[in-house]
């Protein structure tokens, strides 16, 4: 199976293509066949990682590649490199798509573009997994790119709203803007690995010094451009919390669980440059860590201050992909991805929670909720569950992959995202606290009538909470089997990835700092502590209205934008109007003059210069030649004497 | 004898010749058109001496008897019908007095030209003194069809004037 | 006596005429002008008869004298009749036949 893994992309795409022509005609409209499909690939991909896990130590990776045709010495074509990170990613990303599609046949019932909505949600799913699946960089990009597609269709699925289809503009704008970066690095590393898209090469060409330091680090920073328009880094975040515009299936799948950890899932596959690059074993600081660490704290603040659920979890998305991009950036690789993996299982229950909640109370505002703890028992038990594994309270999920996050921050010598870290534990416990205060605790604020959802919504979210509690325990002391199943392979090359031993003293450190943060949030909103207290301090009040406005980001680049647009669309303009016109306007006009000219000159003076000349000379010969019929006799006499005398001297001297 | 003769005989030419070429000249420049008809009668009677000195009597005779007799008369004649002014008057000429000098040089240049040419030393030796009684027999024995004929032509011609200048 | 001096002297004389011929606005000038044509053709012939010695020049000569005459009679007739229809005999203003 594994060496056919290219199976599981297809049959989703293949549901894409079924459910968009017939789609419509079939009874369910659609969702059985992509929920059909989904349980195949799902079902595949579990073989997959059976089959991996099954593997003698030490495990090679499974190729299998077709050339479609080589062109100046490159090879281009498709092909599949399974290894562990691959069917990890396989298992996740259809389990979430399949719990997805499952949840929204109960949530978009009735929906106007419900066929379309399935087939684009297969889509997605197909060109995720041909994402992961890839094998070099190329078809890499092809499924990058068509995922940012989907997203941007999804995102703007009720686009009639004009709120929504800026939103999807703007995700893809913003995700476009990195992808730059992208395209250049992954030419950058074409041509430094001799010209070859092959992954597997390229990593160890990086890490066995082939391919130069300074070059690496090119390649790998222009990459990492894309990673951070894809993946929502500080500055290029501020797609997602518009994003939430779209569906909330929409937003579990791709804006929590799939899609942004391309990003994430691209650094960690391509790790040789940036290991190489960023010189990540030397510690101290470089620019994924400082990037991830910086998304950690202000995603973090600015979920404070959100009154919109989606909003709150989007930016709680932001800050743990940014966890991820640190663990990565400390050479954590293995706790960046194990990170992953646990994030996608509970943020995805928060969002498809958050659906149940916005579904049952028709409005998105935390301020219209509240005491839906009695309303919606399931609900209320699975949001819990998944906030309590996302602050990373022991033993549930979170807590283990953001423990070895901080352990290989702080052995690998990255002391500053240690703290950075541990600071973004406790807002991480804060601000959920204070979500679930506003939802669950209190007297309901709004004007619906509030009740439990459909068991097609509701079972999504009990599956769901499974994994979130105890998918952390792979990767327990003693277990430790995730990395194992999981390991960084480069046949014949150990780079710096040390597994460190469980460290009992930080995990404790980072389960109190993460109840600090839910006691700290209790006591605010239970017990009314520091209540009013930005309203009693000046700079607070200040950081208050920053946090609110987003940091201004949006006005700056708004403002950037502007600024550059305006003068090229000008520059543009004059450039049409006076060159291009001109131009065309010249040789218009050139070529009116010619015929004016031809006209003029050669028509009106040569030619007919030459016809009325003709006739003139005709006419002037003529007059001239009329003087000799003067009717003068004598004329005549003397033309004749004269002729005479000629023929007569002609005669007579010549003969 | 005959030496002297022919001293006398080039100095009569000589005389005769340049008092006709002088006459002959002013016939053609004057504006006066009597005095062309008088100098056209000095002409005339110039060459009739010529035609003696030729040792051509009859013709010399006829000459004066008929051109200077009739023809100039009968020119005076014209002269006065046609109420031609007597005495001088405005020009003569017509315009094209240069190109006919040039054509009458041109016409003389290559005359002589053609006569030095093949006439240059012949010499007219002794000529036999002719009776009148030999032209008569030359023209009504050899020559009597042009004779009938230039009679024929005199009638021609006098119908033909009373014809035309008859008033009708 | 030379052949030529006669020759040359009746050529002179037909050069005059020709001269007048051409050059003489004066209808009854003009026939003047061809009278001297004529004398000089006249002097010619003579003084070739004379060469020859024979009498055949004379002949021709009273020819010419006759047809001359003749010549000279229509000729002034129709000087006259132009007169009569013109009441000018100026040349120049003969140009009816002009075109």
């Amino acid at each position: 199976m594994l060496r056919n893994a290219w199976l599981i992309p297809l049959i989703p795409a293949l549901a894409f293509f079924v459910i968009l022509f017939f789609g419509k005609r079939l009874p369910r409209k659609g969702s059985e066949v992509g929920i059909g499909a989904l349980t195949i690939a799902f079902v595949l991909a579990l073989i997959c990682a059976g089959q991996w896990i099954g593997k003698e130590t030490p495990r090679e990776a499974a190729h299998a590649h077709h050339t479609w045709f080589t062109f100046g010495g490159t090879d281009f074509g498709f092909g599949i490199h399974v290894d562990g990170l691959t069917v990890m990613m396989l298992v996740v990303v259809t389990f979430i798509s399949l719990m997805v599609h499952v949840y929204s046949t109960g949530y978009m019932h009735g929906d106007r573009r419900y066929t379309y909505f399935f087939a684009a949600l297969s889509l997605f799913t197909a060109a995720m997994l041909l994402l992961v699946v890839s094998d070099n960089t190329l078809q890499l990009m092809i499924g990058w790119e068509l995922v940012g597609l989907c997203s941007f269709m999804l995102i703007g699925h009720w686009w009639e709203e004009g709120v929504n289809s800026g939103a999807a503009i703007k995700a893809f704008i913003t995700t476009r803007t990195g992808d730059v970066g992208l395209m250049l690095g992954i030419i950058t590393l074409f041509f430094a690995a001799g010209r070859n898209f092959d992954i597997e090469h390229l990593n160890h060409a990086a890490l066995t010094g082939e391919i130069g330091h300074g070059t690496l680090l090119v390649g790998a920073a222009l990459l990492f451009l894309g990673v951070m328009g894809k993946s929502a880094q500080f500055p290029l975040h501020v797609w997602l919390p518009d994003a939430m515009a779209g569906p909330t299936p929409v937003s579990a799948l791709i804006h929590a669980a799939t899609m942004v950890v391309a990003g994430v899932y691209l650094v960690a596959r391509v790790y040789g440059p940036f290991f190489v690059g960023f010189s990540i074993d030397a510690g101290g600081i470089n620019v994924v860590a400082l990037i991830g660490a910086i998304t950690v704290i202000i995603a973090a603040a600015l979920a404070f201050v959100q009154d919109d659920v989606k909003k709150v979890l989007a930016y709680s998305t932001i800050s743990q992909l940014g966890y991820m991009v640190m663990a990565l950036g400390v050479g954590a690789w293995g706790a960046g991805i194990f990170h992953l993996f646990t994030h996608a299982f509970f943020k995805a229950l928060l969002f498809l929670g958050s659906g149940s909640l916005i579904h049952a109370v028709h409005s998105n505002n935390m301020s219209e909720m509240g005491g839906l703890r009695k309303k919606m028992p399931t609900t209320f038990w699975t949001f819990i569950v998944g906030s309590v594994a996302l602050a990373g309270i022991f033993p549930l999920a979170g807590f283990w992959s953001k423990d070895e996050i901080l352990l290989g921050a702080s052995k690998n010598g990255y002391p500053l995202m240690l703290v950075v870290g541990l600071i973004g534990a406790f807002m991480t416990a804060a601000y959920m606290t204070r979500a679930c205060y506003l939802i669950f605790a209190g007297e309901y604020r709004g004007h619906a009538h509030p009740h439990e959802s459909p068991p097609s919504m509701a079972w999504p979210l009990r599956i769901l909470a499974v994994p979130a509690v105890l998918a952390g325990l792979l990767n327990a002391p003693g277990i430790g089997l995730f990395n194992k199943w999981v390991e960084f392979d480069i046949p014949g090359v150990q780079p710096f990835l040390h597994e460190h031993d469980f460290n009992y003293g930080l995990a404790g450190l980072s389960l109190l700092v993460a109840l600090a943060g839910i006691g700290a949030a209790s006591a605010y909103y239970f017990r009314g502590a520091f209540n009013g207290i930005s309203d009693r301090i000046p700079i607070l009040k200040t950081g208050e209205r920053i946090l609110v406005n987003k940091y201004y980001l949006d006005d700056l680049f708004l403002a950037i934008i502007r600024g550059i647009q305006y003068p090229v669309a000008k520059a543009a303009y004059w450039v049409n109007q006076n060159v291009i016109d001109g131009v065309v306007n010249g040789m218009g006009k050139g070529a009116q003059a010619g015929a004016y000219l031809v006209y003029d000159v050669i028509d009106q003076r040569v030619i007919d210069g030459a016809v009325n000349g003709a006739g003139l000379s005709a006419e002037e010969g003529g007059s001239i030649l009329r003087n000799v019929q003067s009717g003068r006799v004598q004329q005549y006499a003397a033309m004749l004497f004269g002729a005479a005398a000629v023929l007569a001297v002609g005669l007579v001297f010549l003969t | 004898m005959l030496a002297e003769t022919m001293v006398a005989q080039n100095i009569v030419f000589g005389i005769l010749a340049v008092t006709m070429v002088a006459a002959a000249f002013r016939l053609v420049t004057t504006q006066n058109v009597v005095r062309a008809a008088l100098f056209l009668a000095i002409v005339l009677a110039g060459a009739a001496a010529l035609y003696i000195l030729l040792a051509a009597e009859f013709v010399a005779w006829v000459q004066v008897l008929v051109y200077i007799g009739a023809v100039v008369v009968l020119l005076l004649f014209g002269v006065m019908l046609t109420r031609a002014p007597i005495g001088r008057e405005s020009d003569l000429d017509n315009d094209q007095r240069w190109l006919a000098a040039l054509v009458a040089l041109f016409l003389l240049g290559a005359l002589g030209a053609v006569l030095a040419d093949a006439f240059g030393d012949d010499k007219i030796g002794h000529i036999t003194i002719r009776r009148t009684a030999e032209v008569s027999d030359s023209i009504f024995g050899a020559y009597v069809v042009p004779f009938e004929v230039a009679s024929v032509l005199l009638l021609a011609a006098l119908v033909g004037a009373v014809a035309l200048a008859r008033r009708d | 006596m030379y052949l030529n001096e006669f020759l040359m002297l009746a050529a002179v004389i037909f050069c005059l005429g020709v001269y007048g011929v051409l050059a003489r606005k004066n209808a009854v000038l003009v026939l003047m002008s061809i009278e001297l044509m004529l004398n000089a053709v006249n002097i010619n012939l003579i003084a070739f008869g004379a060469f020859r010695d024979n009498v055949i020049g004379q002949v021709f000569a009273l020819f010419v004298i006759t047809i001359a005459a003749a010549e000279v009679g229509v000729g002034l007739a129709i000087v006259l009749l132009i007169f009569r229809n013109r009441a000018d005999i100026d040349l120049d203003e003969l140009d009816l036949m002009k075109g």
